[in-house]
């Protein structure tokens, strides 16, 4: 509990940082000192949190000292926590391969330092979205990173990023009228904002507006989450922006939306009759996703449709709303976070080694730069799910699940998986092949010097092309994937501990509104079973 | 229970005019859009807190209907605040769209298209294996010395006939698309 009352500095210490870093605006060096040190300061504040709920446990510190259900709320639990520590953990690991990207190409202009103070109010909007027990707060959080996403998409002002950013600020503007509009709604209804109170109150409406209000929350996260028929959005605009902004975009944003569909379906509307709907967009997402990443030569837009195809597999362990599947969903979305990052890190890199992202372009990198090769293959074998990696076990962890529940739908959801997942291996093998494999002389339009055997000495080209912080904060990333693999056990533990405690309720609500609060919410969470 | 209908009546058409203009595609028409739908949701928020002109204190014994909730005017506080900063962000935007391509419109996404565009034949794959495949310059020989496979090999693309080794030039990048009419008698087949 006392650890826990620490929670709201994973909000406080990066905005603090972003006030430094825009004061040190004219000392790269010390901006760069000072954002670096806060972050680790921040994430290992996390693995403290995450430590003291690791066994179970829910803490709620009450901003101000205001009681709920009136004042905000920060709930620490094991599914929070968890992915508090993944997403710092990844946070950080981008920002020192940005750092390394800004001094290797000696990146003293005006629109790249402000990188590192938008970048830290992500980070802070990010956790107060993941933290926030309170709906409002949760859209404040989201408005936070989102603004702050708006600078970075745009960032450098080139007019392809113009372009998309535009798409980009425009969608989620309006996702967010969406979700404020659902927020007023549910006042409203119920006269409260609070979550654990919402748990309560909600069951008291009738149907019809408890229906209404569940779309509403659904369809505005699902923009966010680019769940497939709102999916459009996304493909569209993360290529454009600079390859660590894309990373970081690709593993916490959507995941962001993920999280809130999360609690949306356990805390505020279990049992709700949506799992139907919810298993069929999980379906479209997977296949319409992954068939788009096939069309693709772009190596950003190809990971950006898988990107949107294995949201579907989180919506899938989410629509079956029983223990296993949900477990499976939320050890799914860490492995996720870091997979996905880490694959747009490695073609940053690789649009330095090769020149381009086009696979069209590129040749021979796997006898160019063999290091550069076994980043790549490792997070994609770990995308497609090839067994022994983490994406192979959160696969078979919802397939277990698809399984055990044994309606027809959850059948042909689990042979989507498995397609989704063959087809994965399609794309990114597509991209080894032509990539990494085969010789340099059959590419169509190869780089003449950089892609030339024997590879340039260095020197000769006017930047590193491999500078050894981008590469070694690459490496961390795929480490801590494999890593996710190696503690599987522990972590899927903490997944089914978490998993259970969310459709149970009764911790959460109890730890906000005290003990004697949650007696009438639990006579419905039995319908969600 | 009574509702304010002039301010239904308000939130409605604003609602309404903002979804009208960001379905435009001037930019300026869209981000006037987003502010109208930005402030039809404060008039909704608002009109979740009571009646107007109540005030906004209690006690214990004061009834519900005479009183009126400030929170709603906390949260259209927040809203305005976020929404101010995105319309300015926005307005950077537009003139920054108009200092590049001097056009207040959005754009079309370029790999998109070209993406869009791609015929569903792909030279590599889908091709009838064409005259050699391998590293070899001579075209490979049967058992018997004839000619393993014909030099005239073709696949249909587009709708039309062509040779296999045009449609492959075709498919290179840079090269023109599988469209026009004397493709198949070019024998540079665009790769120019």
């Amino acid at each position: 509990m006392n650890l826990a009352s620490l929670a709201p500095l994973a909000v406080v210490l990066p905005i603090l940082g972003a006030a430094l870093t825009f004061v040190l605006i004219r000392h790269s060096r010390a901006q760069r000192a000072v954002s670096i040190s806060l972050l680790s300061l921040t994430l290992l504040l996390e693995c403290l949190l995450l430590a003291s709920v690791w066994n179970g446990g829910t803490a709620a510190v009450n901003i101000g000292g205001w009681v709920p259900p009136w004042g905000i709320v920060l709930v620490v639990d094991q599914f929070s926590s968890l992915m508090l520590v993944v997403s710092s953990a990844v946070s950080l690991a981008v920002l020192v391969y940005a750092t390394g990207q800004g001094m290797a190409d000696g990146d003293q202009d005006a629109p790249v330092s402000i990188f590192h103070p938008t970048y830290l109010i992500l980070v802070a909007g990010v956790s107060n979205a993941f933290l926030s027990g309170d709906l409002f707060n949760l859209y404040v959080g989201f408005e936070i990173l989102l603004t702050a996403s708006y600078v970075l998409m745009t960032l450098g002002g080139t007019g392809p990023r113009i372009r998309a950013g535009v798409t980009y600020v425009v969608v989620s503007v309006v996702s967010s009228v969406l979700f404020l509009i659902a927020i007023a709604m549910v006042y409203g209804a119920t006269g409260t904002i609070n979550m654990a109170d919402l748990a309560i109150k909600l069951s008291e409406l009738d149907q019809g507006t408890r229906t209404l209000l569940h779309v509403m929350l659904l369809v505005a996260f699902g923009i966010k989450a680019a769940v497939f028929p709102l999916s459009f959005w996304l493909p569209d605009s993360y290529p454009t922006a600079p390859a660590p902004v894309t990373a970081v975009f690709a593993g916490l944003l959507t995941k962001v939306g993920v999280y809130a569909m999360v609690r949306t379906e356990t805390l505020l509307f279990p049992g709700d009759s949506l799992n139907t709907p919810l298993m069929v967009v999980a379906l479209l997402t997977m296949v319409v996703g992954i068939l788009g990443a096939l069309a693709q030569s772009d190596i950003k837009r190809l990971l950006s449709f898988t990107l949107v195809s294995h949201i579907g597999y989180m919506v899938f362990g989410l629509a079956m709303s029983s223990v296993a599947g949900l477990a499976a969903a939320v050890f799914y979305v860490a492995h996720h976070i870091t997979i996905q990052t880490s694959l747009f890190l490695v073609t940053g890199l690789i649009e330095r080694r090769g020149g381009s992202s086009s696979v069209d372009r590129l040749a021979g990198l796997a006898k160019l730069s063999p290091l550069l090769a076994l980043l790549f293959f490792v997070p994609a074998m770990n995308l497609a799910g090839i067994p022994p990696f983490s994406g192979f076990l959160g696969k078979l962890g919802l397939i277990q699940a698809g399984i055990g529940l044994g309606t027809p739908l959850a059948y042909a959801l689990v042979i989507g998986g498995v397609l989704t997942s063959l087809l994965t291996l399609l794309a990114v093998a597509r991209v080894w092949n032509r990539a990494f494999w085969r010789k340099a002389e059959d590419a169509e339009h190869p780089d003449p010097v950089l892609l030339a055997v024997p590879a340039p000495e260095s020197g000769t080209t006017a930047v590193r092309l491999l500078p050894r912080t981008m590469v070694g904060s690459t490496l961390g990333l795929v480490v801590l994937g494999v890593a996710l693999t190696v503690f599987a056990g522990p972590l899927f533990q903490v997944a089914d501990q978490s998993a259970a405690a969310m459709l149970d309720r009764s911790a959460y609500i109890q730890a906000v509104l005290g003990d004697g609060a949650s007696v009438p919410a639990l006579a419905l969470s039995g319908g969600g079973k | 229970m009574t509702v304010n209908l002039t301010l239904l009546t308000v939130m409605g058409a604003l609602y309404a005019c903002g979804i009208y203009l960001i379905l435009e595609r001037s930019l300026t028409r869209v981000l006037l859009g987003l502010m109208l739908l930005a402030n039809a949701t404060n008039l909704l928020i608002l009109a979740t807190g009571g009646y107007a002109g109540l005030a906004p204190f209690f006690s214990k014994d004061t009834d519900p209907a005479s009183y009126n909730d400030p929170l709603p005017q906390a949260l259209i506080l927040t809203s305005i605040v976020i929404s101010f900063a995105v319309t300015a962000f926005m307005l950077g935007i537009i003139y920054r769209t108009w200092v590049l391509a001097r056009q207040d419109d959005i754009q079309d996404d370029i790999e998109d298209r070209r993406v869009a565009e791609t015929p569903s034949f792909d030279a590599e794959d889908d091709a009838v294996i064409p005259v050699e495949t391998s590293e070899f310059p001579l075209p490979m020989r049967g058992p018997d010395g004839s000619a393993a496979a014909e030099p005239t090999a073709t696949v249909e693309a587009g709708g039309r006939t062509l040779l296999a080794e045009h449609a492959a030039l075709e498919e290179k990048p840079g090269s023109a698309n599988v469209t026009g009419a004397d493709t198949d008698t070019d024998t540079d087949g665009g790769a120019k």
